[in-house]
């Protein structure tokens, strides 16, 4: 095989490919190839670097050299200038802000720096559709220590000692859960990796599957080996056509390895696994409608017990964990459960990806060891609020966690600080908010989400968010009484208390941290009918200013409802009742008179 | 592609395989060819090809092989630096093709600096 003295990594992750990355692939290989250097440079697609917000990013190994917002344009600037000639392009590299100089390398870039890769390890450093890479990287090394030198109880006690904890948003024990499974009766068993990544802005698990599918894969096989298990499914939402092709081409290499099928490594193990693409709803992650669907069925939730590990899919006993949680099990047995449990807090052991978004500097996916704070995640790796703004609240665990306040910066993430204080680790997103925020209207945001997605099974969940999300409407547009927020707060408690499955269970959290948190901003949009962050458009108001008003009337000609007289003579005033808020008129006065409150 | 059967299996194609990914990993002997415009006209693309061609026919896979541009040294062209773990950086001039086999044996290899060809030395 020739040695090729560089390697220049692109990215092939979906936020990379929908910025371009594929014709940066392209157009390097074609500039490589002209300057006769294709012997030499290697050109590797690679799954996501989570700073996709920076992509397409291309790395130039052996100097680890990391060019982002890269164009087919500038290929041949990379190659002449840094693969010919050595020089790094100054203009393509990192930049902590526009003022400061480019950081070179990789590893020396903030967002990089303080983080911990576990499950994101291979992500974006190895090609994805090669199994010989993933291999080169320790990659089948567990299974084959499994499978020739440990007994199925041996690898459940690894897990256990490792204190992985399921990352799908439960954080239930993951040994513990594959020991119940492990011990239920009967001799066909299935595990499940549920890929269904429903919260929105999460796409932590998209990022592995499209980065790392074998070790997905790997972590089947020895969960299938542990549990007694010969099958698996992959429940992979539609929506991610790439990390499906990708699991599809690990599969057949796998295959054609023999370490997938009868017989695995002469051990008399065998094992398959199929991808069953999702139906689109967001209940479906949940792990009873998930099998419900695999069957067939309509994607509803059952009452627990019984419990998947005793009757799962077509009621055999059924291991179902998250794509994340499958990802760290390859590693734990290489390197011992051990070493997993010295990383994190006394209870959160390990690591965890977190999607960082909204009014952040650097939005992208983080791994961090647990423990850190807040603060830490949100500027250190984060780059802190975006325009120097202040900030003022962070939303963790999706669309059913909970909003955090400045108060809560330097708390240690763990899950249990953040199910004390309100929210939950859910799947790691986390969204930030700055003081433009109004978090009467980030309440409803999300509880419009789960409103929208609750499958209707039960009433608390069905009823309960529909009446709750009347009343947030009631209060957004000035309507609403102060009795509003008891019965709100008393309905959000009742749904949280009674509803069937997780989502009913967990919706209500960001109407009572808000509450909780944020009371005063309720009572601003009841008391004064003033939104104190100018967000919710029904409590605003356009105002034109008679002393600053020159009568142009260009505001009553741009108005969309016509509801703005005036003449030549008498100032112009809009109409309160027809206003539309669309704010055109303001827009539009070339004298500032018009005031928006 | 043969079937994986057992651990020596496995490990046999992490060993074939591994040039796949060697350039990526830190912590190994480097070579620094200068490729700035003088260097590449007193021959440094003869010099790099040699480089290359010694490596793979010796079979080592733990050094890196990076370019970099002018360093005001343009009469000594082209350069040539290794950098190995405790010996700091050690740069030969006016090195040619035939220089190389010499240069990866007793230095890159064995850890003897070739004498006659060093022009300087930093930490
Ligand atoms: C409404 C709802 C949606 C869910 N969506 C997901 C999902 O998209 N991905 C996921 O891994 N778990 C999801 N879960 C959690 C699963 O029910 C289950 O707890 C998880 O797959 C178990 O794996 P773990 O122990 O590895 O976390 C969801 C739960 C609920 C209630």
């Amino acid at each position: 095989m020739a040695l090729y003295r560089a390697h220049v990594l692109v990215c092939g992750g979906t936020g990379c490919v929908s910025s371009g990355s594929e014709g940066v692939l392209t157009a390097l290989k074609e500039r490589i190839a002209a300057k006769k250097l294709d012997n030499e440079v290697m050109v590797v697609p690679t799954g996501c670097h989570g700073m996709c917000e920076m992509g397409p990013i291309v790395v130039v190994y052996p100097e680890g050299v990391f060019y982002c917002r890269v164009t087919p344009e500038d290929a041949q600037e990379i190659v002449e200038e840094h693969l010919f000639k050595g020089r790094r392009v100054e203009r393509l590299l990192y930049k902590e802000s526009e003022t400061l100089k480019g950081v070179p390398n990789y590893k020396d870039i903030p967002f990089y720096s303080k983080q911990v890769r576990v499950a994101l390890r291979n992500c974006g450093y190895i090609n994805p559709d090669n199994i010989e890479e993933y291999i080169v990287r320790d990659g089948y090394a567990a299974l084959t220590k499994v499978l020739t030198e440990m007994q199925p109880a041996d690898v459940i006690a690894e897990v256990k000692t490792s204190g992985l904890r399921g990352r799908g948003g439960g954080g239930f024990p993951t040994g513990l859960k594959w020991e119940f499974c492990a011990r239920a009766a009967g001799d066909k068993k299935y595990v499940i990796c549920n890929a269904d990544e429903g919260d929105p802005g999460a796409f932590m698990d998209r990022s592995i599957l499209e980065g790392d599918p074998h070790a997905i894969l790997e972590g089947l096989l020895i969960g299938g080996y542990a549990m007694g298990a010969d099958e698996a499914y992959i429940y992979c939402r539609a929506e991610y056509p790439l990390a499906i092709k990708r699991l599809q081409r690990a599969i057949e290499q796998a295959k054609e390895y023999g370490l997938l099928g009868d017989n695995i490594l002469d051990s008399g193990f065998s094992f398959d696994v199929h991808i069953k693409e999702g139906a689109g709803a967001f209940v479906c992650g949940e792990e009873t409608a998930l099998m419900a669907s695999i069957e067939g069925q309509r994607g509803m939730p059952r009452p627990r017990p019984p419990f998947p590990a005793n009757k799962g899919l077509w009621a055999k006993p059924t291991n179902i964990n998250n794509v994340e949680t499958w990802a760290n099990v390859p590693t734990i047995i290489r390197n011992g459960g051990a070493w997993y449990a010295a990383m994190g807090t006394e209870k959160s052991k390990g690591t965890k990806v977190f999607a960082l978004t909204g009014k952040i500097n650097h939005t992208g996916l983080v791994e961090v060891p647990m423990g850190l704070t807040i603060r830490e995640v949100v500027f250190d790796l984060g780059g802190g609020i975006l325009g120097g703004k202040k900030f003022k609240a962070v939303q963790i665990g999706g669309p059913s966690g909970g909003c955090l306040t400045e108060e809560h910066l330097d708390l240690p993430i763990s899950y249990e600080s953040l199910t004390a204080a309100g929210a939950i680790m859910g799947s790691g997103g986390l969204v930030v908010m700055d003081e433009e925020t109004c978090m009467v209207d980030v309440a409803k945001f999300f509880l419009e989400f789960t409103q929208a997605e609750s499958c209707g099974k039960c009433v608390p969940c069905r009823e309960g968010t529909k009446q709750m999300l009347l009343m947030l409407n009631k209060i957004t547009s000035g309507e609403g009484t102060l009795e509003d927020l008891d019965t709100l707060e008393e309905l959000a408690l009742m749904v949280k208390e009674m509803s069937l499955c997780g989502l009913g269970q967990t919706a209500p959290n960001p109407v009572l941290t808000t509450l909780r948190y944020f009371r005063d901003e309720y009572e601003a949009h009841i008391v004064e009918k003033r939104c104190p962050a100018g967000a919710c458009s029904a409590l605003l108001r356009y105002i034109i200013d008679p002393e600053r008003c020159r009568r142009c009337g260009l505001c009553a000609k741009a108005c969309p409802v016509s509801c703005i007289s005036g003449d030549r003579q008498t100032p112009y005033v809009i109409d309160q009742d027809k206003c539309i808020k669309c704010g055109a008129c303001y827009e539009k006065c070339p004298f500032d008179a018009i005031d928006r409150r | 592609m043969p079937r994986i059967k057992s651990l020596e299996d496995l490990k046999k194609i992490k060993e074939n395989a591994k040039d796949l990914t060697s350039a990526r990993s830190e912590g190994k002997t480097r070579v620094v060819i200068g490729m700035g415009t003088c260097g590449i006209a007193a021959g440094a693309r003869k010099v790099m090809d040699a480089v290359l061609a010694e490596l793979e026919k010796r079979g080592l896979h733990d050094v890196t092989v990076e370019t970099t541009g002018c360093i005001g040294m343009c009469q000594q062209e082209p350069l040539l630096d290794v950098i190995r773990a405790g010996q700091g950086r050690i740069t030969y001039g006016k090195v040619e093709p035939e220089d190389v086999p010499r240069i990866i044996a007793d230095h890159v290899v064995n850890g003897t600096i070739v004498q006659d060809k060093v022009i300087g030395r930093a930490d």
